[in-house]
């Protein structure tokens, strides 16, 4: 049967992810953050509070995936959510890198083409 | 036929001169152009002094992006084709009108000039002899075609696969044995003619340091995704 989480471990857990569900909605509220780019870290900061919550569903988790304790769970998830922005920034990079590479080579081609008219 | 002829340089005030000479002389009637890509000498100066159109890259992004650059110039202003080589002077420029002759023949869509088909004898080292090896294996294994210098910079393109190639996709960087695989399997025509090389007159390679291991880890990734990225529509009717 799983450890229940300690009253310590719950605490810490809703305080740390309430904490960072809040700090990503105000950087999107001043507009330090785009929505677009803010969803993958509400939605983790969101799994984390309602895994802390809602115990039995950690504890079904846990089962799931054959932690030992449920606090292994929410590391476990951590991490794995962590890879995932840090896949989503490369994706977005690779993106930024063509869009940037597109517009080098616009601005170089009509660069040319406005020295030329003009000599 | 309104060729244009492309040269991608990287800090290549020392060389590009006589290679730009050289073109003048086997194509007069050709536009040259060189593409700087980001050059901190005076490439772009001693290109334009030799009489060739020249367009700046703001920063370096790789010959790659060069290239395409020129390409995507190509399209717009209607050349019939265009011929790339370095910069450096690796590539005989007076071999220019051999892969040209290929296109206007209309014997292919795509002319690769080869080092290995009794050109010039151009020996290079044992570890990229070994590379090359491998590469020509690999897209052997994925077209069915045998090519003999899969690395080659020295190539003529048709405006079908110029406007291709100038499209989305066009490798940053190293742009050799992924580009024959994929206008290959885009349906286009490939054919290779004996050119003459050379080897590098000073300035820096691109293969020095680590690079040859990330350019084989680049190749061997692009190389074996190629055939898995679905056919990409190319040449119209195949």
């Amino acid at each position: 049967m799983a450890v229940a989480l300690t009253p310590h471990q719950t605490v810490f857990a809703l305080v740390t992810s309430l904490l960072t569900f809040l700090f990503i909605l105000e950087l999107v509220r001043r507009r330090r953050l785009r929505e677009e780019y803010s969803w993958l870290w509400l939605l983790t900061a969101g799994a984390m509070i309602l895994l802390v919550v809602w115990f039995r569903l950690l504890v079904v988790v846990t089962h799931l995936v054959g932690a030992v304790t449920p606090l292994n769970t929410l590391l476990l998830f951590a991490v794995l959510f962590l890879f995932a922005i840090a896949v989503h920034y490369s994706v977005i990079v690779s993106r930024l890198t063509t869009q940037v590479k597109n517009l080098a080579q616009e601005l170089a081609l009509v660069a040319a083409r406005l020295e030329e008219r003009q000599s | 036929m309104k060729p244009l002829v492309l040269v991608p340089a990287f800090n290549e005030a020392a060389r590009i001169g006589r290679v730009l000479t050289g073109i003048r002389a086997a194509v007069p009637d050709a536009t040259v152009l060189v593409v700087d890509d980001g050059s901190s000498d005076d490439t772009a100066a001693v290109a334009r002094a030799a009489g060739a159109r020249v367009v700046r890259l703001a920063f370096n992004l790789g010959a790659g992006v060069a290239a395409q650059t020129g390409y995507k110039l190509a399209i717009r202003e209607g050349f019939d084709c265009v011929v790339h080589l370095d910069g450096d002077g690796q590539h005989e420029p007076a071999d220019i009108p051999v892969l040209l002759a290929l296109l206007e023949r209309g014997e292919a869509d795509v002319a690769i000039g080869s080092r290995f088909l009794g050109g010039t004898a151009y020996q290079p080292s044992v570890l990229r002899r070994a590379g090359m090896g491998l590469f020509r294996w690999l897209t052997w294994m994925l077209t069915g075609a045998r090519f003999t210098d899969v690395t080659s910079g020295f190539r003529a393109f048709s405006r079908e696969v110029v406007a291709f190639v100038a499209a989305e996709w066009y490798p940053t960087d190293y742009a050799d044995a992924d580009v024959i695989i994929t206008l290959r399997r885009a349906g286009f025509r490939l054919k290779e003619t004996p050119v003459r090389m050379y080897p590098r007159a000073g300035g820096r390679s691109m293969h020095a340091g680590l690079r040859p291991l990330y350019y084989v880890f680049k190749m061997l990734l692009s190389v074996s995704l190629a055939p898995l990225r679905g056919q990409p529509a190319g040449r119209k009717g195949n």
